[in-house]
């Protein structure tokens, strides 16, 4: 019964997970210009890679793997959002218009 | 070259020892696992190279300077070959490690093991991590010691 409990939360977290990452990927296909799909792909990637990752803790248990995963995660939460703002910066600096309705 | 901004500054400050630490923990999980000597030296020379592209190459080069990295380019050299002569000086042939008496472990798997994971990694480590700098540094603009 324990068992079934953590399988269902940890398939909702990757589930979720997935959704977002799905949501990035969508974005970064359709929107028209790289500022727009940095944004879409920087946070989507970092929340949906974040969930299914804690899916996968959730799955695990608690052991020295999950320990590993747990860092992983920190790790992608942090650099990141951080990796997106030094690629913008680096086009915007370099003169790149963002894309306007003609 | 100019220094990066205020928010790449702090995070790379503040990831660069959890980089450094997980380069050691490759270099020193070589033998029984994933991982070695080649690719923790490259990982602790990406520490480096993070640093270089966000603080400027000037602050770099004081954190490790030119003569550092070639003490530390012949000295990983100096480590592995060092054990291979080790091994002859103690009757084995060149690079057998079973053949160096270590004190406290007996068995010839276990001292063969504990000398690849504790020496030989180790000196690959560091001469990998220092070449992988130079060559950054080399082709980094304002890098060379020349200009």
């Amino acid at each position: 019964m324990l068992i079934t409990v953590i399988n269902v939360i940890s398939a909702v977290f990757i589930i979720v997970g997935l959704f977002f990452i799905v949501v990035g990927t969508i974005g970064l296909l359709r929107l028209p210009d790289f500022y727009s799909r940095m944004h879409a792909t920087g946070k989507c990637d970092t929340l949906g890679v974040g969930l299914t990752i804690i899916g996968l803790i959730i799955y695990n248990g608690f052991n020295f793997i999950s320990v590993k995963l747990l860092f992983l995660v920190v790790f992608i939460f942090v650099a990141n959002p951080v990796a997106t703002h030094a690629i913008a910066r680096a086009a915007y600096k370099v003169g790149l218009q963002p894309w306007r309705r003609q | 070259m100019k220094e990066e901004d205020v928010i790449i500054r702090t995070v790379i400050r503040l990831m660069i020892p959890f980089i450094q630490i997980f380069g050691l923990y490759v270099i020193f999980h070589g033998g029984s696992g994933p991982g070695g000597g080649f690719q923790g030296g490259v990982i602790l020379a990406a520490s480096m190279i993070l640093y270089v592209m966000a603080f400027g190459v000037t602050e770099g080069r004081r954190k490790l300077t030119e003569k550092t990295n070639m003490i530390m380019r012949s000295t990983g050299v100096l480590i592995f070959s060092g054990i291979g002569l080790l091994a002859i000086i103690f009757g084995g042939k060149y690079l057998d490690y079973g053949a160096v008496p270590l004190p406290f472990v007996h068995d010839v798997v276990k001292v063969r093991e504990l000398l690849i994971d504790g020496g030989v990694e180790v000196g690959i480590g560091i001469t990998v991590m220092a070449v992988m700098v130079t060559i950054f540094l080399e082709f980094y603009p304002g890098g060379t010691s020349d200009d």
